[in-house]
């Protein structure tokens, strides 16, 4: 692979890199692991452990998906890899 | 009008709406039939994906399942939404790239060996059955509780339809079908639920009701619902989590891996034209979920509000004593739609202490304090068994709703249990007319005859599906954790190692994809019986049940997936290189540049 190839690998690594933490920190983490801390504040009615288990995860997981899209399609430019 | 003719009429003239999109959307190329040929639009796309996706499962079943756990619950959600962003980051645009139909022959191609395409066949194939059986009853039960026919009527109803537009229409009929069939079912969730939440909270809608005060009351329906329910001695609410902090871990994993290993929903990423269009479609598929995964938690919560208001309206209401012996409702002054669904057996009553009221409460709760208490108001255990299905089809009727409202309902529930199953069918159809017929018993055959090979193999997958549905062998249910578990330990590692690890060799893939399944396989069916025959159980081998750290089977596949790493990258280090074209084939498909329309070809 020519170098300007493993950049572009290595930046899209990064990329899912980032994303893959946000993803496990919404669900996992506060979904799941410090849902019982964080239900002690609450958003509305809502404790705000069982809001991110049944809502907030959610939310963020659309708005991972569309950062990815406008990311990706920035760093597919910037190495001219995109599609015509 | 009366009921039964509104519910006719709406779900007639959904169907003809099928069948019509049908007759106008024909497959005429082999291209058309697997993958609509290659021109669907993201947001349509997404649409389709989003039908594809929500079974009857998850529009009759998860509200109700959701409301009997709480909390814990939260791990469908999360699960079946979560695979969506791994999906569309680690797999959908790859394989787009790649252009071809079916996951089989990604890793055949990749993994340069028809024995690792033929043991995908074979997961793709017995995931996909499991799953249609469902679908297959799924249908059945809409039509038998709603149109007042038999089940197999329904079923048989449901294969006539299925028939006419997944046959003539492939992909391409499918997909322009499943958009329709979402409109109808996200309107038949969403609009109950709606109304029900005005009546609750006085918010019309349902995911900021749900963190809203009663009307009325000074207190968040939530915490209401958290008192009441433990009150009558059931877990809290808002914390009560499934069998575990680490259990609900590894079963929400496994979820979002199997999601996004599941073959018929990776199939929708080869009908748009771009790999930036696959991209946003898994986005505008997580925002068509979403709309019906953020209601349900709502829909949830607030039908078990409204069951208990049903029972102890004061309790619920207002701030009486829930052991006193009025709050309880008298059997005799029940509403109509309680003696509605005890005809179907769904609901039942008994009275065990005599006393003509409803006592609704949790008969075996280990708390001595709650003990004394329903004791000391002389109840005798619980009265009311109430069927987890009830939730979303009674709902309407449980909030007085007009006959419309639950008309749209039916013809919702058929939507999903129709269109998950024209997908799977979909899917099985490829894999035995493109991955089978063409790619290992007849590479020459010509496209006309692939093309009438796919039609004949969707025509035998109905009929068996059908047969299914009808004599449901007795592991129905458990079998939709099993199709998760599989796509979990054998499929998703496999692909994704194709696309992220360009030294991964056939020997390391074929010997994950087997290692995992195994192993999932093994825990499965030591808890549930060799391929769910009674009797054959084998817990005492594993050492009891959940032994493996009280992870229970439903949640294994996980497990099985890290086993699948392991074992490939292990044997990948002792077995040959692949060779240089495959690693070159690696970086093309890493590239979105070139991506052509999807041809299927070699």
């Amino acid at each position: 692979m020519d170098d300007s190839g493993k950049a572009y690998w290595s930046a899209t690594l990064g990329l899912l890199t980032k994303i893959l933490i946000v993803w496990f920190l919404v669900s996992f983490g506060a979904g799941i692991l410090f849902a019982p801390a964080l239900n002690s504040i609450h958003l509305g009615g809502y404790p705000l452990g069982f809001w991110f288990a049944q809502q907030g995860a959610m939310y963020v997981f659309i708005a991972l998906i569309f950062y990815y899209k406008k990311k990706m399609g920035e760093i597919d430019r910037q190495f001219d890899v995109h599609e015509e | 009008m009366d009921l039964q003719t509104t519910i006719y009429l709406v779900v007639g003239a959904s169907f003809s709406l099928y069948i019509g999109i049908a007759l106008w959307a024909r497959a005429g190329t082999t291209s058309d039939f697997y993958a609509a040929g290659g021109q669907v639009g993201p947001v349509m796309n997404g649409m389709a994906i989003g039908a594809d996706w929500m079974s009857a499962a998850s529009f009759i079943s998860m509200a109700g399942l959701i409301s009997n756990m709480g909390y814990g619950g939260g791990l469908f959600l999360m699960g079946w939404t979560g695979g969506y962003v791994l999906l569309a980051m680690l797999l959908a645009p790859y394989l787009r790239k790649f252009g071809k139909f079916t996951v089989p022959q990604f890793i055949g191609d990749r993994f340069y060996s028809k024995s690792a395409s033929t043991v995908a066949v074979f997961c793709l194939l017995v995931a996909s059955l499991t799953y249609i059986i469902g679908q297959m009853t799924g249908v059945g039960v809409a039509f038998s509780r709603f149109l007042g026919v038999t089940s197999e009527t329904g079923i048989y109803a449901g294969m006539g339809i299925v028939f006419l537009y997944a046959v003539f229409g492939g992909m391409k009929g499918i997909t322009y079908t499943q958009v329709a069939q979402y409109c109808v079912l996200i309107s038949a969730y969403i609009i109950p639920a709606i109304f029900i939440s005005i009546q609750l909270t006085g918010n019309p809608i349902p995911q900021l009701g749900l963190g809203s005060n009663i009307v009325g009351q000074d207190v968040s329906l939530l915490h209401k619902l958290d008192m009441v329910v433990s009150d009558l001695g059931f877990a809290n609410y808002t914390t009560s989590d499934a069998g575990g902090m680490l259990n609900m871990f590894v079963y929400t994993m496994s979820l979002m891996i199997g999601t996004a290993g599941l073959p018929h929903v990776i199939m929708r990423f080869f009908t748009v034209p771009t790999v930036a269009a696959a991209r946003s479609s898994a986005g505008w598929a997580l925002i068509f979920i979403g709309l019906l995964y953020t209601t349900a938690p709502a829909v949830a919560a607030m039908a078990k509000t409204n069951l208990l208001r049903t029972i102890t309206p004061g309790v619920v209401m207002g701030n009486a004593d829930p052991y006193a012996a009025d709050s309880q409702l008298v059997y005799e002054e029940r509403p109509d739609w309680m003696k509605r669904w005890e005809k179907t057996g769904l609901l039942k009553w008994e009275d065990k202490n005599g006393d003509g009221r409803i006592q609704y409460y949790n008969d075996k709760s280990k708390s001595d304090e709650f003990k004394a208490k329903a004791e000391g108001a002389g109840w005798k255990g619980n009265e009311l068994t109430v069927n987890a299905d009830i939730i979303v089809l009674a709902n309407p009727e449980i909030a007085l709703l007009p006959n419309w409202v639950i008309a749209l309902v039916a013809a919702g529930g058929l939507a999903a249990a129709l269109s998950t199953a024209a997908g799977l069918l979909m899917a099985i159809s490829a894999a035995i007319s493109h991955d089978l017929i063409k790619n290992v018993f007849v590479p020459d055959i010509s496209e006309k005859n692939e093309l009438l090979a796919g039609k004949i193999s969707m025509a035998v997958a109905i009929i068996i599906a059908g047969y299914l549905g009808l004599n449901p062998p007795g592991f129905a249910a458990g079998t939709v954790a099993l199709a998760f578990g599989i796509a979990a330990s054998s499929l998703f590692p496999a692909i994704m190692m194709g696309i992220f690890s360009k030294k991964m060799n056939k020997e390391g893939a074929i010997c994950g994809m087997l290692a995992g399944l195994f192993v999932t396989l093994f825990y499965v069916f030591a808890a549930k019986g060799i391929f769910f025959i009674k009797g054959t159980e084998y817990l005492h081998l594993i050492g009891g049940p959940n032994s493996f750290f009280g992870i229970t089977p439903e949640a294994f596949g996980a497990i099985g997936a890290c086993v699948n790493f392991g074992v490939a990258f292990i044997v990948d280090k002792m077995t040959p290189e692949p060779p240089e074209h495959i690693q070159a084939m690696v970086e093309s498909v890493r590239i979105p540049r070139g991506s052509g329309a999807v041809t299927g070809a070699h």
